[in-house]
């Protein structure tokens, strides 16, 4: 169904066309990949298994919404790799503030109570600003110091993990299952009228929310003077620096967006109201590892990102379905891995796309 | 047989252009054939065709007489066809003698005979007088030594037909004359030599025959001895040319820059790259620099514009103290900055012809509205401008700057800079690579911008370019400045001299 979206999009002029329909054809390969090493795997039920994944979230309005809900998060974590991309960051620390932005979320969500209707707004805010603080960091160190981005963000994951550990000890603990405690009714997203459209699923407005910010940040890069310091510092710092724009506090800006992003990604998924608690274990949180494969497949386009994130969430709810053939659910990441390497070539088929364009534009004149 | 390789009849068509339209080169053994044309007449393809990296429409190629299809570059190399790029494919952190031997090592039992390799470099740098330190790293050697080593990369692969394709768009005026030297040693040894340019006066100076070359077209092969420069730049350029810069003499008013007592620290070693400089440039006036590359005009022009900072003295422009202000303050208040390297400090690739030429500009009330980029401004400022400086683009504002000629793309610089009505405009090597008709358009320009009362700073390493531009010109030798003359008072001799640092004038 997703499929067919980016089909309509797809303009007439192949060259513009070219970045979407790349994608498609790294989806289709890796598919293809997929459904080989089922055929390995358990060659009888490999075609059930396939079909799972292309159908299973298409049985019910149920499954509709939980692909929605899956993608809500890692929506995010897309956008803010993505954002970090186009300034030519590689924000790897997405982990980091996505779980940040949870906890702000959850000790906001749980001792705030006070705030009414307004509860769940403000935890929004907080997992922001939680998300935003830990990618202020690394981007400080890159301004100033020069500091790569790629290690300052895979440390900064780290301490953000353990970090977490502790502050929900401290503050938002509940021992016995040695995870957070739940949020308060009024910290969960309103369901914003999707319960109605799908109904007995865990989708609710943070998709919505989620939506609207990928317009917002298409609308910031495209169109507007701050968007438009970003690409060039992305496009060529040293030509930026002449023109005299600021480099550092673009660099320190798009880190910090980029890092509330990630953060307002935790604080949808753990504002959800769905049972998700942050459970006190050294695992980094990997929906920042799948952001990075989401921006990938969305060319690093907001737009992009938001389809290829939706696109994510519905193999991933198809897959799970697999069991009920026999299948490890770890098939569906196996799958999963391999459309993102296609999507690493799908820049590569982009440009000889362009270039089968190029000569038929030379045969007509 | 006569010609040791034929290209006959080359066609080869690209998206919407032909590029080589029915284009015959003929090279005789022992010559230097230049292959002359503006950018984007079709020498690059042609060679790219040579190569084998492009297959032709049309038309054969034959070596010695004899055809040959060329596959690919590994092809040419072997049928003894070696090119130097106009930017050298060399590994910075090998030595010379490391990169000669790059690809052919001589290897016994998987290991490097690298001494053998050593006896024949030095031995054709011996035949050849192509002196190079073999175990000098590439870092640390000269851009014309790098040259050289590139050179030797080729007569290492025994190569018989030597491609020079602009070679000294990146030398100073001795390195050039050392490299003529060369050549001609090169062609007496029997050494075919095809010499890619579109400097008229080095083609006089060196070449055998030239060949022609004019939107793909070929326009005829003439022996050099025969035509006189007017004639060659007729050909290229389909029209008379005026090589002359046409000024009317200048009335120099109020200073615009002065800069006093300017110094430079360098990061690495004790002496300093500008020291103790001062310098003053006046409403209507052309000041050049000229020096050869690496005496402190980089590190000057730097910090006027503000993108390094001065360790002690001031600079001022219109008379307010821009010392220690940003890059950006600078832009507004008056100061346009045309850089050397177009492509990675002047424009961004990547953004369209629009987008650059409101790169200084995005944040003026006139583009923008609450932090949003209002387009239709944008796209109408772009065809006022596309209009009014003559850019060339597939498709007005829209078009990627990436796919436009470098002439076009320098053009795009010039219209933004200019357009801003700066009262300062600085042009480091405004016309290096560009072809005759865009420098007469660039040189134009900067006339036309002094004769409204600018003050134009050019740093330039032609010396042709300098004597004709300027109104008055300064030499720059370690870091100071060592002559301050008017072009009508010196000759090129003299200022080569003084840009040698074996003479000194008053200064300033």
């Amino acid at each position: 169904m997703n499929d067919k979206k980016k089909i309509k999009l797809a303009m007439p002029d192949l060259s513009r066309a070219a970045g979407p329909l790349s994608s498609i054809f790294a989806i289709i390969v890796g598919l293809i990949i997929g459904l080989i090493i089922l055929l390995f795997a358990n060659s009888s039920k490999a075609l059930a298994g396939f079909g799972w994944i292309i159908g299973g979230s298409l049985q019910s309005a149920k499954d509709i919404g939980n692909v929605f809900y899956y993608a809500t998060p890692i929506i995010m974590t897309g956008l803010s790799v993505a954002l970090a991309f186009r300034t030519s960051l590689f924000n790897i620390g997405a982990s980091g503030q996505f779980i940040m932005g949870a906890l702000g979320a959850v000790m906001v969500g749980v001792h705030a109570d006070f705030l009414g209707s307004f509860h769940w707004v403000a935890a929004l805010l907080a997992s922001m600003v939680f998300g935003a603080v830990w990618a202020f960091l690394p981007g400080l160190l890159k301004a100033f110091y020069n500091v790569n981005e790629v290690i300052s963000c895979i440390m900064t994951n780290y301490i953000g993990m353990y970090l977490v550990n502790i502050l929900v000890r401290a503050t938002v603990y509940h021992k016995l299952t040695n995870r957070s405690v739940p949020v308060k009714a009024t910290a969960n997203i309103p369901k914003m009228g999707l319960d109605k459209l799908f109904p007995d699923s865990m989708v609710n407005g943070g998709f919505l929310i989620a939506v609207l910010i990928s317009i917002l940040i298409y609308i910031m890069l495209n169109k507007t003077t701050f968007g438009f310091e970003l690409k060039a510092c992305g496009y060529n710092k040293d030509a930026s620096l002449y023109a005299g724009i600021n480099s550092k506090k673009n660099i320190i800006l798009a880190m910090v967006i980029s890092g509330a992003l990630a953060g307002i990604g935790g604080g949808l998924l753990y504002l959800a109201g769905s049972g998700k608690y942050i459970y006190v274990e050294d695992i980094l949180a990997p929906e920042g590892f799948t952001g990075i494969s989401v921006a990938l497949l969305g060319m690093s386009h907001p737009i992009g990102t938001l389809f290829a994130g939706i696109f994510i969430a519905y193999i991933t709810v198809g897959g799970s379905y697999m069991q009920l053939s026999g299948f490890v659910p770890e098939i569906i990441d196996i799958i999963t891995a391999t459309i993102i390497y296609f999507a690493a070539f799908a820049q590569i088929l982009r440009g000889a796309l362009q270039r089968i364009h190029f000569r038929k534009a030379g045969d007509r004149s | 047989m006569e010609y040791i390789i034929e290209m006959l009849n080359i066609v080869k068509d690209f998206p919407g252009i032909r590029a080589n339209d029915d284009v015959t080169l003929q090279i005789k053994k022992g010559e230097i054939h230049a292959l002359l044309g503006e950018n984007g007449a079709g020498k690059s393809t042609l060679m790219s065709v040579l190569f084998g990296m492009y297959k032709p429409e049309g038309g054969t190629i034959k070596l010695r007489g004899e055809t040959v299809q060329i596959s690919g570059p590994k092809m040419a190399n072997f049928l003894g066809i070696g090119m130097v790029h106009q930017h050298f494919m060399l590994v910075h952190n090998f030595t010379v003698l490391q990169n000669i031997i790059l690809g052919v090592e001589t290897t016994k039992n998987g290991f490097l005979k690298i001494e053998e390799a050593r006896e024949k470099v030095l031995a054709l740098s011996e035949q050849y007088g192509l002196k190079v330190d073999p175990d000098a790293l590439i870092s640390e050697i000269t851009v014309g030594m790098q040259q050289r080593v590139e050179i030797l990369k080729m007569l290492y692969r025994d190569n018989d037909i030597l491609i020079f394709d602009e070679p000294t768009a990146v030398l100073t005026p001795q390195e050039i004359d050392e490299l003529m030297e060369i050549m001609r040693g090169l062609a007496q040894e029997g050494k075919s030599i095809i010499f890619i340019t579109h400097k008229l006066d080095e083609i006089k100076r060196v070449a055998d025959r030239c060949t022609v070359l004019r939107r793909g077209k070929c326009i005829g092969t003439v022996n050099v001895s025969d035509v006189t420069v007017e004639d060659m730049s007729e050909m290229m350029v389909g029209r008379k040319v005026i090589l002359h810069v046409e000024k009317k003499p200048n009335e120099p008013g109020k200073p615009v820059l002065e800069v006093k007592n300017l110094t430079v620290k360098s990061d690495r070693s004790k002496k300093n790259k500008v020291q103790n400089l001062s310098l003053e440039v006046k409403e209507g006036e052309i000041v050049c620099i000229a020096g050869i590359d690496g005496n402190g005009q980089s590190e000057l022009v730097y910090a006027i514009g503000g993108l390094i900072p001065a360790d002690s003295g001031q600079i001022l422009l219109k008379d307010e103290d821009i010392t220690n202000k940003s890059i950006r303050y600078r832009s507004i208040h008056g100061f346009s900055h045309i850089p050397e390297d177009r492509h990675k400090h002047g424009l961004i690739l990547d953004y369209n012809l629009a987008e650059n030429l409101m790169l200084l500009e995005y944040f003026e009330p006139r583009f923008q509205s609450h932090g949003f980029i209002k387009d239709s401004e944008m796209f109408s400022h772009a065809d006022r401008l596309i209009e009014q400086f003559d850019i060339r683009s597939s498709e007005g504002g829209r078009t990627k700057v990436r796919s436009m000629s470098g002439g076009n793309q320098q053009k795009a610089i010039v219209a933004r800079e200019l357009s801003r009505n700066p009262d300062l405009l600085l042009a480091v090597q405004p016309t290096r690579g560009l072809d005759v008709g865009a420098i007469e358009y660039m040189h134009s320009q900067i006339v036309k911008a002094r004769d409204i009362g600018k003050a134009v700073l050019v740093v330039s390493f032609e010396l042709s370019e300098v004597m004709q531009l300027a109104d008055r010109i300064l030499v720059m030798y370690e870091g100071e400045i060592v002559a301050n003359v008017k072009p009508s008072e010196v000759t090129e001799n003299e200022l080569g001299m003084y840009m040698a640092g074996a003479k000194r004038g008053n200064a300033v």
